[in-house]
């Protein structure tokens, strides 16, 4: 089983972590097209080399960034989530 | 005693053996008498008894090839367990042994004769004859199966207890050989944790069988000094009897244990696991008499049996020359060696070999062994001259013999570090396969012959440098750096090309499957050409023995037919096991956790029928199974008419804190909770981001910045994973807790229940103006602090209590108490699903699936169209637009009804329109209900529309407006 470094639980086994998918950016909600919005949900990169996830270890329920190299398998590290989400994000009502 | 024992060497042979204890056994019906220590094959060999088993496909008489547990000849059925490997498995007072896959006797199968009609059974048989015409595969299958059977699985064994077992350690060294044992040291003094696994009963492996020198009282002299220092050393962790059968990523082992099978997280892993010697190919060289130079070295030393009475060895390296001497030692008379190099041998073996005056056949191979009589033995040995790669002269020889030893050289037993990324590939210089690739992940080191050095000190050299550099790299830098060792190399141990065909065949590449060199040739004739293809077309090193035997002389073989460069060539993907696992170790000890809410003991009082609701178990129904329809039914009346409680402890519970909290639940969730007042609880419907529904539940306003939030008991770890997730995301200025076990809550409801919770409480103005449904209070009942909600899921005034979980059973306490008087009644899981049926209130993921999305199930009242955004938003509107494929109805049908079942199909014209998603009988209403996916174009009130049956069956039911039960909520509204 493979080990997974957690930045506050340091190495743990695999099985004690859930996938949250790729860390993908969100079409603005009011303003992106059909076409974007269909891609984000259901158009998977599935990138061959480096990829940077979303991890979370669960009995901690502590959510963080991975980064991973799909093709060796290799997890070349990881961070809090706040290393990349540091501004607060907020929606506003598309005006048209 | 007669004749038995007759093969039996005197001590110091047999270093497994205490024979001051005689145990008696049976094989194939016959009583049979071996010493402690002995395996099944080693005590038959002590009697002369060389048959053990029948070939897979010609049933041809098979013995020991090995000793070692490699391969398939041995595999007999013990008692109940099937597929033993009789060169290993140790005999015990009374124990039955039985030949497999024979027909008739071992001694005298009648499945032989289809070795006479083997030559109408070429490689890729199955596949050419058995297919046409077509079905007529399910005819021939049980026949074939039958003969190529292996050992029968007796399906009422009985289990025995086995478990699992977590290991740690700095150091994990595989194999306890020369290699190992001195690497286990190395790294153990230089302060590292270590584990030592030998899959053999006595550490040493090699030294304790092979002959390094012609003296060979130094090998006796190191292993007991190692074994001795490894025995002794408090650092070392010994697992003896112990196979490790898969290496995983970062270091994770398998090891199995007899009655346990470990765990094992090591930083660094020393691969000492050796290697495995390699048959020579000639006429019937499967038959009992012929084997492994190491096998009957095995026999001698650890079993103290002799492995025949005459003896040819064929050899390709020195290691020959050992052997010869083992036996010479034995009292066997060695009648020749037939030395395939043409080259003399100046090792010192063979001096001392030449000092006897054993005759040597140089540049001479054995061409064909003659069988005895029914093939059960041999008689002589056929010697030609090799006269260039893989042929041979006229110049012969025939050597009366009933053993042949073979020393053709080795493969390493690689298979482990193949599993974890380790790579191996042939040198054609010295015709072996070597490790050029460590394991990926994970810290790793090899030694010994694995790492392709052969001689003695070499190997404990290469031992003592892995033990440092796995210490070194484990974090315990070793003051005296071992030297990096000199290797020797492997240049001489194999024979470059031990296959010598026969135009009579029964030269077999592959015991297991019963392959002959012409099988191999015409599966690359057939266009298989590659190692992985032949493997599939053939079976070549698909049997027990996962090619342990065969790998390397069957690549030999196909990268000549093919004409093909050897050099650099890999073998077929090695997976794991690499050694049998039995189910049960894999399963251990059944862990199920299950989850008790707080009044759990209450339940049981009350005679509740508990189910499994996730992990949780909760009551199904109160009362006897024979009258589970009964007790359901009056569970329903008396929430209906009297007053019922429910325990709801496992509803998912979150507090959402912070001035965000009502902002984060807008985008959670579809409805709008920004201006939901204090004190007022909101229906939550969350789905995802394609606008499926998740989950649902309330959201109680506790204060401005405080909601507390209810989920379903199933879906509350992914909705909170899911909160916590985005809002790692957003950054809003909140706090999300998972409260779940911190709360037990039930659910009292009924007519009368506004009566029972009135005599428990004095700071909760109850009446219907002061509290009135879908509000929320704080205050206490029976003083426990409480937070009471009314909500009307199952359609009657109700009041659902949450309180801290350790107070559950007292609430449950007083509640039940003080109902008394109104004949309270506790109702289980069955009751509380019929009674929102009649509500018609959908229950997430039995009435939704994973394509529904609100206005499918008419929830287009719980979405705020007004946000800028909710999970599921763009979603929504996109197929809002759309028209709807089908929608959720309720439908009723007669009384008198054959009941349908939950995903019964609805149908119309043959055609599936959609299914049944819940449906009950309603002793309230007196018919049965339920609901419906059904087509939009069937959705129409009054509508009849057809359900088909588990039996086929077709019946009608007619589409009707939900709730079915109280349509205008007066009743929860009181």
């Amino acid at each position: 089983m493979k080990l997974m470094p957690c930045p506050i639980n340091g190495l743990r086994n695999i099985s004690e972590f859930i996938c949250g998918g790729e860390v993908e950016t969100m079409p603005d909600p009011s303003t992106g097209s059909d076409q974007e919005w269909a891609e984000y949900l259901f158009i998977e990169n599935n990138t061959k080399g480096v990829v940077r996830e979303w991890w979370m270890h669960t009995p901690t329920s502590y959510w963080f960034i991975a980064e991973r190299n799909t093709e060796t398998e290799e997890i070349i590290k990881t961070y809090p989530a706040s290393d990349i989400f540091k501004q607060r994000v907020d929606f506003t009502q598309n005006k048209s | 005693m007669g004749d038995n024992f007759t093969m039996r060497l005197p001590k110091p042979k047999g270093l497994y053996l205490d024979r001051s204890k005689t145990i008696t056994f049976v094989f194939a019906g016959k009583h049979y008498q071996g010493l402690q220590g002995d395996s099944i094959a080693s005590a038959l060999a002590a009697n002369n008894e060389r048959l053990l088993s029948r070939s897979f496909k010609y049933h041809r008489p098979r013995g020991i090839l090995t000793m070692a547990g490699r391969d398939a000849n041995t595999l007999v059925q013990v008692e109940d367990e099937p597929n033993v490997r009789a060169d290993t498995y140790a005999i015990t007072e009374g124990l039955e042994v039985f030949a497999q896959n024979v027909y008739g006797s071992l001694e005298n199968d009648w499945g032989r004769f289809i070795e006479h009609i083997g030559r109408f059974l070429p490689v890729g048989f199955y596949y050419k004859a058995f297919y046409k015409p077509k079905g007529i595969w399910k005819y021939w299958d049980t026949i074939i199966r039958n003969f190529a059977g292996l050992g029968k699985v007796d399906v009422n064994a009985t289990p025995y207890a086995s478990d699992k077992a977590y290991r740690f350690c700095d150091v994990v060294v595989i194999g306890g050989g020369p290699a190992g044992l001195s690497a286990a040291l190395q790294a153990a003094n230089a302060g590292a944790e270590v584990i030592l696994v030998d899959e053999n009963q006595l550490l040493g492996g090699s030294l304790n069988y092979v002959r390094f020198n012609s003296n060979n009282s130094q090998t006796l002299l190191t292993r007991e000094k190692l074994v001795n220092a490894v025995t002794n050393h408090p650092a070392i962790n010994i697992y003896t009897n112990a196979m490790c059968t898969g290496w995983f990523a970062d270091n994770w082992l398998a090891i199995m244990c007899e009655q346990r099978m470990l765990k094992l997280r090591s930083q660094v892993v020393v691969a000492a696991t050796g290697s495995i010697e390699q048959p020579a190919i000639f006429r019937n060289n499967d038959l009992p008499g012929v084997m492994l130079g190491s096998a009957a070295q095995r026999l001698i030393y650890l079993y103290g049996v002799a492995p025949g009475k005459l003896a040819v060895v064929l050899t390709g390296n020195d290691d020959g020359y050992g052997v010869a001497l083992d036996l010479i030692d034995s009292g066997i008379e060695v009648q020749a060696i037939v030395e395939m190099r043409t080259t003399p041998s100046h090792s010192s073996l063979a001096a001392a070999i030449n000092a006897k005056n054993i005759r040597i056949l140089q540049g001479y191979t054995v061409y064909e062994a003659i069988p005895g009589a029914g093939k059960r033995s041999i008689t002589h040995a056929v010697i030609h001259q090799i006269s260039s790669e893989g042929t041979v002269n006229e110049n012969s020889h025939k050597i009366a013999c009933d053993l042949i030893c073979m020393s053709a050289g080795y493969t390493p037993a690689a298979q482990l570090l193949c599993h974890s990324g380790g790579q191996l590939k042939y040198d054609e210089a010295d015709a072996i396969l070597k490790v050029t690739q460590l394991p990926a992940h994970g810290q790793s080191v090899a030694a010994g012959s694995l790492n392709s050095v052969f001689e003695i000190d070499a190997v404990l050299a290469d031992g003592k440098y892995a033990g440092w550099l796995a210490a070194t790299n484990a974090g315990f830098p070793n003051n005296e750096p071992a030297n990096v060792p000199h290797h020797v190399g492997a240049q001489g141990q194999n024979y470059p090309w031990p296959i010598f065909p026969h135009p009579k065949g029964r030269d077999f590449i592959d015991v297991d499957e019963d392959l002959q060199v012409k099988d191999i040739v015409n599966a690359v004739k057939d266009g298989y050409d590659d190692l992985e293809l032949v493997k599939r077309y053939s079976t070549v090193v698909m049997g027990p023995s996962q090619g342990r035997q065969s790998a390397l002389n069957n690549m030999r073989l196909v990268t000549k037919e093919a004409n093909r460069s050897l050099n650099g060539i890999t073998i077929t993907t090695q997976r794991p096991p690499y050694s049998p696992e039995f189910i049960q170790h894999l399963v251990g000890k059944a862990f199920q956790p299950v989850k008790h809410t707080a009044i759990h003991y209450r339940h049981l009082e009350c005679n509740a029928q508990m189910m499994s609701a996730g992990l949780w178990l909760r009551p199904a129904y109160y009362g006897n199974p024979e009258n589970k329809d009964t007790c359901i039914e009056k569970e329903n009346l008396a929430v209906r008419n009297n007053v019922g409680i429910v325990d709801v402890s496992t509803l998912g519970k979150l507090e959402i804190r912070g001035p965000d909290a009502a902002e984060f639940l807008n985008r959670m969730y579809t409805f709008a909770y920004a201006k939901q007042l204090i004190h007022r609880s909101r229906y939550v419907l969350m789905t995802d981001s394609t606008g499926v529904i998740i989950d649902d539940g309330v959201a109680c306003r506790l204060g401005e910045h405080h909601f507390y939030v209810t989920a379903t008991t199933g879906g509350v770890d992914g909705v909170y994973r899911n909160m916590l997730r985005w809002n790692t995301e957003w950054n809003l200025n909140l706090d999300i807790a998972n409260v779940t076990a911190a709360y037990a809550a039930v659910n009292l409801a009924g007519p009368n229940s506004r009566d029972v919770l009135s005599c428990l409480t004095d700071d909760i103005e109850l009446s219907a103006q002061q509290f009135s449904d879908m509000e929320v209070r704080t205050g206490h009942i029976a003083k426990i602090p409480a937070r009471i909600l009314r909500v009307g899921f199952v359609g009657e005034l109700g009041y659902e209590i949450h309180v801290p979980a350790n107070q559950g059973e007292a609430l449950w306490d007083a509640l039940m108490k003080t109902g008394e008087e109104f004949e309270i009644r506790p109702f289980g899981v069955e009751a509380q699903r019929l009674l929102r049926l009649e509500k018609g209130h959908i229950i997430v993921n039995q009435d939704t699936d994973g394509l529904t999305i609100p206005q499918e199930t008419n929830m287009g009242w719980a979405i705020a169209q007004k946000k800028p955004f909710y999970m599921g938003k763009r979603a929504i509107d996109v197929m809002s637009a759309r028209s709807l494929d089908r929608l959720l109805v309720g439908f009723t049908m007669p009384s008198d009804a054959p009941l349908p079942e939950e995903c019964n199909l609805v149908v119309n014209n043959n055609e599936i329109t959609g299914r049944v998603t819940s449906v009950a009988y309603s002793p309230t209403l007196k018919s049965i209900i339920g609901l419906a996916f059904v087509s939009p174009d069937q959705s129409e009130i009054g509508k009849q529309f057809n359900i088909k049956l588990s039996n086929s069956a077709i019946v009608k039911a007619t589409v009707c407006p939900t709730p079915f039960y109280d349509p205008e909520n007066k009743r929860q509204e009181m």
